[in-house]
């Protein structure tokens, strides 16, 4: 699995190491990281909408949160689980884009096996970095 | 054991760690607790309550409560007074789930007379109260209503018919901070909280049915001042949630703010990323302050309007007018908030900005702003236990100036909730729990499992340590029959 979930930094929270040969699949692999969390059985989450966004920022760091945000609010503002279809991530002046295909639907209480709402990604132990064979990220999820 | 060589004991339940133990502290930190308490606090705490020591205006000590564990830039449990002239304002010393707090319901019914329906009651506040993730409220709103909501919180309410005069009164704050402008929220934040009103949420969010045994009463004469002795076993109602996405995406944004402006613009070095913080007077801090008051005020409206469901639901299923049922307001208390508060230094009043996270304000008698009934008896303070095993009700002592009037706020996590979902299985405790008398509605039987009595710790420990320390005196005990969880 490219992500782990640890129960050693955070008690209320919810903590995950994630690594990924290239930063795109590490962002995909956060996000099923961080979706899990609310949705035990992902792979009923169906593709039926799709969702473009586009996030800028000064470095792929905070490009993560942002986009793990991103997620997280449209699960509230819309009802949406979304998964990643496909991320790109690009050096733009000063800073990285992301351009990222999310897919997913609306909740279904039925069909969706619910966990437990995630509020936020916090700043706790947080760490994007680029280790030997790809990349490597430190999260904490506020749930 | 976790517990550093550096910190002292100073008394039987307050522990100290000198400031001599970080680079950076400005003052000392101490926790409150029994010796069992501190031998099995987890390493956060000393780490993270440290930390909060070195923020800049911190005035006297950087607190913990005794159900304190592993928070994000403060420890769950913690207080921070600042100077508001000189220190700052953090969002992490507050939470994400700004105002997430407690309130406790009377009823004048007995355990006897409530438990032929107790199935029915339950199934009908799960029915009727939205639990879970990505839940939608009941009251429906338009965005510019919203914000007339997080501007006047209960008094919302009140207006709209969901909520009496008593109500407010009986309501930290009356159910408002002043000073909540919505200009400073974002467009997002609106967005993803406006469908929100009147829902639980998730994770150790709920709602409670539970019973005061005349066994579990500790001090008479206040229980009685606090309405517990109206019927032997009363049933009364406890309920715990927060400002929802609203508040979360408020916190989320200035915490962004604040890494932004913290260093390149104010030169404050902090030690931990989740402390991001502004000077309370900056434009920043004082924007963030607007924006926290708003969604403290979303969520006294959240919690009143989900106490007008649960008197249409007791209503229906005991076919009696919520006055008939005697479904009353005991109080409304937050857990995570900053506010200006006055606090007594050499006898004379000055002002602090006060942080507490995972931690209860606990006014003593002739506290500022207590309700005429509550002047003698000191602020009632709702501690909520796990699902379990039991919740308290306390009551604020004089005793407990030194940590600004403030208590614990409920059992505290002694496990992760990835271990928790290891070790229980939901489905099981369910059936478990009913056997012992409690009966339990839930989304989400992996978040009940993560809920599970085991993954807290003791709470009679946490309150008797409280009370020890002189911060909130024992009032009753009280023990669940049903819940509904988000």
């Amino acid at each position: 699995m490219p992500f782990e979930y640890r129960g050693d930094i955070a008690h209320a929270d919810v903590a995950f190491d994630a690594w990924a040969p290239t930063l795109e699949e590490l962002f995909c692999d956060a996000a099923r990281a961080t979706m899990q969390v609310m949705v035990e059985n992902l792979s009923e989450v169906r593709p039926a909408q799709t969702l473009e966004v586009k996030l800028e920022e000064e470095n792929e760091e905070m490009l993560l949160f942002d986009f793990l945000n991103e997620l997280i609010f449209y699960k509230d503002a819309r009802r949406l689980l979304l998964l990643p279809a496909e991320v790109n991530v690009t050096p733009s002046d000063g800073g990285f884009v992301l351009r990222a295909r999310l897919s997913g639907e609306e909740i279904d209480v039925v069909r969706h096996q619910m966990n437990t709402d995630v509020k936020a990604v916090t700043m706790l132990r947080y760490k994007l970095e680029q280790v030997a064979d790809g990349w490597r990220a430190t999260v904490v999820l506020d749930v | 054991m976790n517990v550093p060589a550096a910190l002292k004991r100073i008394s039987d339940t307050i522990w100290e760690l000198p400031v001599s133990y970080k680079t950076g502290m400005l003052v000392p930190a101490r926790i409150v607790a029994s010796e069992k308490l501190i031998n099995e606090m987890d390493a956060g705490v000393f780490e993270q309550v440290s930390n909060v020591a070195t923020l800049p205006g911190i005035q006297r000590y950087a607190f913990c409560m005794p159900d304190g564990h592993w928070g994000y830039g403060f420890p769950i449990g913690g207080v921070a007074a600042m100077d508001p002239g000189s220190g700052v304002i953090s969002p992490g010393g507050i939470g994400f789930d700004i105002n997430c707090g407690m309130r406790l319901v009377l009823t004048t019914l007995s355990a006897e007379e409530v438990k032929p329906k107790l199935h029915q009651l339950v199934d009908r506040l799960f029915a009727r109260i939205p639990t879970g993730v990505g839940c939608q409220g009941f009251v429906k709103l338009k965005h510019d209503d919203f914000r007339t909501v997080v501007q006047q919180g209960s008094r919302w309410c009140l207006k709209n018919g969901f909520a009496t005069r008593h109500d407010l009164e009986m309501t930290e704050e009356g159910g408002c901070f002043a000073g909540a402008d919505p200009s400073h929220v974002s467009e997002r934040a609106i967005e993803r909280g406006y469908n929100q009103l009147g829902t639980l949420g998730s994770g150790n969010h709920y709602c409670e049915i539970q019973v005061v045994r005349p066994e579990n009463i500790m001090d008479r004469e206040l229980a009685d001042a606090f309405g517990l002795t109206a019927v032997p076993n009363q049933v009364v109602i406890m309920f715990h949630c927060g400002s929802r996405g609203f508040g979360h995406q408020v916190a989320t944004d200035y915490l962004k703010l604040f890494l932004s402006v913290m260093e390149r613009k104010y030169g404050i070095k902090i030690v931990d990323r989740e402390l991001a913080c502004a000077p309370f007077h900056s434009p920043e801090g004082q924007a963030y302050f607007s924006a926290m008051k708003c969604a403290v005020n979303m969520a006294f409206a959240n919690r009143q309007v989900i106490l007008h469901r649960i008197r249409e639901v007791f209503s229906d299923v005991f076919h009696a007018s919520p006055d008939e049922l005697g479904l009353r307001m005991v109080y409304d208390v937050a857990h995570n908030t900053a506010k200006l508060e006055r606090h007594a230094v050499h006898g004379t009043k000055k002002e602090f900005l006060v942080h507490r996270k995972g931690s209860t304000r606990a006014w003593p008698p002739e506290g500022e702003g207590l309700p005429e009934c509550y002047e003698k008896t000191g602020q009632p303070v709702i501690i909520g236990g796990s699902m379990e095993t039991g919740s308290y009700l306390l009551a604020g002592m004089s005793s407990g100036a030194d940590a600004f009037f403030t208590t614990a706020h409920g059992s505290g996590r002694t496990m992760s909730r990835h271990e928790a979902k290891k070790s229980f299985r939901g489905d099981k405790l369910q059936r478990d729990m009913e056997q012992r008398g409690i009966y339990v509605r839930t989304d989400s039987f992996g978040g009940l499992a993560e809920e599970a009595g085991p993954a807290y710790k003791n709470i009679d420990e946490v309150v008797a340590a409280t009370e020890l320390a002189g911060l909130s005196k024992r009032v009753a005990r009280l023990v669940p029959i049903g819940n509904i969880k988000g």
